[in-house]
């Protein structure tokens, strides 16, 4: 770890170097790292806390539903049908008279798993991959980069619709392969373009005369000073893989009721919204919020990480 | 410019390819029988399932049957739903409610997208900026759905400045509908100008443009906004491909009979022949566009041609 700092340092001034106010460079501390600076940035920036604030209480939602209710999303009452909100259930019932504040509650657990899967595992590929094409270049990355033309082609919901209503089980696993085989080019690209850059660098040509390895390169110096945009852009993914699922709940490929998702419950909702509006507000409000936090997440850790920004 | 086209109608070869044979394998390859998720719940005779595999070439090897289906593609065989009508029949007679729709949404966008850019732009830090940036945001975080259902209750029922859904009311009833489908795009074009013009502003042909004597007005919307709108002009035909899964909601919603509606009713019913068959058409066109406005950036910006 000895040299860790000291290479993020070298990072950062050749990042500033390129700026045209080099005196802007942020006082350099005991400790001067990119992400200790990013960190000072966000923690006194009021979106980051309120983004943080919602993350931590949806992923609690998504752990430990029985946190936030008592009532069983699946124990339902035909007598209790469509029940407007009330005291006793404070988002009123759905045709089946579930109590829609436990469905809601509930339903946080598929969208944020979904979300972290899909977006985690397609990160991981595209840094593998796009590492490799952006370090090695030549004939791999041709290869690699054609591949990725072609996959652009597709846009994720009519490829997402097309495998999947071909697909006889729909369950979490194949609504997440799906949004996994169709996501990952778009981060790999990123990846690539990163890495491309932080490939020209002296450090890394010091590190090379020094005689470190390819792979310890690209372990210790390329990746770490390249992986600031792949946060940024990982973090707003989640969002938009959690409103894809729903999107394909939603026309009926993703997942299958009895299972609880937001995009499914708005589905339902669909026939009813104009005698029981309270089934497509109460879901539509937290998935929006979820998406909102993420992306304004996204949008904090952008600043903070791009010093050329502020 | 001649080297210009030619080298990207040869690149445009194998995506084109590639593409096909994506969805071709996503189709045939996937785990599982495509025949009985054709038949979905229903029970299949052993002789109807013969004929569809004949029909679908499924006994040939894996590369013929590709060959054929790209053969049918070129010729417009998109394939035929379960009465045996072809998707072409369907796409003809649906084709036109869906590009009316397209092409308000892509208008709506397009125009307000941009002129929000800009006033924001230009004012950055200003109230307008900060509207801007904060509207567009939760406008992106709305998912599109939601959106559709919330300005149809709100806008179409309570309010009933617009009609509910369905087109008899001619062109004003795909204007609340278009609305919801630009919408998002209409935010990140407002995003992307915004950026575009900030960073351009204070590039330095701007300063001798004002230098110079020239009036604000024109240095911003000649000089700045020609090379802003740069990035915007990929942005849209990328976007295309957002706009298409975005028809096929907002058509739902809103109950237009456009193709979008076409593949839903489709996953209803759970024919997936015309499902894949609409699809594959949408891809093509979205590939043609692209490369349409690849071509169009290339007039735009001289740098792309000499590359």
């Amino acid at each position: 770890m000895s040299d860790g700092p000291t290479v993020k340092r070298s990072s950062l001034s050749s990042r500033s170097y390129t700026t045209e106010e080099p005196e802007a460079e942020p006082a350099v501390g005991r400790e001067g790292s990119l992400y200790l600076d990013a960190w000072r940035h966000l923690r006194r920036r009021p979106m980051f806390i309120i983004a943080t604030a919602m993350i931590l209480l949806l992923a609690l939602m998504a752990i430990w539903p029985g946190l936030f209710t008592n009532a069983d999303p699946l124990a339902c009452d035909l007598a209790d049908s469509l029940l407007t909100p009330s005291s006793e259930h404070w988002f009123g019932t759905d045709l089946q008279g579930c109590d829609y504040y436990a469905r809601t509650i509930y339903g946080a657990r598929v969208s944020i798993s979904i979300g972290v899967l899909v977006t985690a595992v397609s990160t991981l590929i595209a840094v593998a991959l796009g590492s490799v094409a952006g370090f090695y270049g030549g004939f791999v990355d041709t290869v690699i980069a054609r591949i990725t033309d072609i996959w652009f082609a597709i846009p994720t919901i009519l490829g997402g619709i097309v495998i999947l209503s071909l697909l006889g089980k729909k369950g979490m696993l194949q609504v997440s392969l799906v949004l996994i085989v169709l996501g990952w080019p778009t981060m790999l690209r990123l990846v690539r373009s990163a890495v491309l850059s932080v490939k020209e660098t002296d450090y890394v040509d010091a590190a090379r005369a020094l005689g470190a390895t390819n792979f310890r390169i690209i372990r210790r110096h390329v990746l770490p000073n390249s992986i600031a945009p792949v946060i940024v852009y990982a973090t707003i993914t989640v969002g938009g893989i959690i409103s894809a699922e729903a999107a394909l709940s939603f026309l009926g490929v993703g997942l299958q009721l009895p299972a609880i998702s937001w995009g499914l419950m708005i589905s339902v909702a669909q026939n009813r919204i104009l005698t029981a509006p309270h089934l497509l507000l109460f879901p539509g409000l937290f998935l929006s919020a979820t998406v909102f936090s993420f992306i304004l997440m996204g949008d904090a850790l952008r600043d903070a990480l791009d010093p050329r920004l502020r | 410019m001649g080297r210009y086209l030619a080298r990207r109608l040869l690149q445009f070869i194998p995506v084109f390819a590639g593409a096909t044979l994506l969805i071709f394998l996503m189709v045939w390859a996937i785990p599982g029988d495509p025949i009985a998720a054709l038949a979905g719940d229903r029970h299949m005779p052993d002789a109807v399932r013969e004929q569809i595999r004949a029909r679908y070439n499924l006994d040939d090897p894996l590369i013929v049957q590709y060959g054929k289906y790209v053969g049918g593609v070129f010729q417009g065989d998109f394939g035929d739903d379960f009465r045996g009508r072809p998707v072409t029949d369907l796409l003809s007679q649906r084709l036109p409610i869906t590009v009316r729709l397209a092409l308000l949404a892509f208008g709506f966008e397009v125009v307000l997208g941009i002129v929000a850019g800009i006033v924001a732009g230009v004012r950055k830090g200003g109230f307008l900026d900060n509207l801007v940036l904060v509207s567009t945001l939760v406008v992106i975080a709305i998912p599109i759905f939601v959106l559709g259902f919330l300005a149809q209750l709100v806008l179409g029922v309570r309010l009933a400045w617009f009609p509910v859904a369905g087109i008899q009311h001619g062109l004003y009833s795909y204007l609340l509908p278009a609305m919801v489908l630009g919408s998002v795009s209409l935010a990140y074009v407002a995003r992307l100008t915004r950026t575009s013009v900030v960073e351009n502003l204070r590039a330095d042909y701007v300063r001798t443009a004002t230098a110079k004597g020239l009036a604000r007005r024109r240095v911003v919307g000649v000089h700045a906004l020609r090379n802003s709108l740069i990035p915007v002009v990929t942005f849209l035909a990328v976007d295309l491909g957002a706009l298409m899964g975005g028809a096929i909601i907002t058509e739902t919603i809103f109950n237009i009979p456009g193709i979008g509606r076409a593949v839903f009713e489709g996953v209803q019913r759970q024919e997936g022949t015309v499902v894949v068959g609409i699809v594959t058409f949408l891809v093509v066109v979205y590939l043609l566009a692209n490369l349409l406005v690849d071509l169009l950036y290339a007039v735009l910006d001289p740098r792309i041609r000499y590359e």
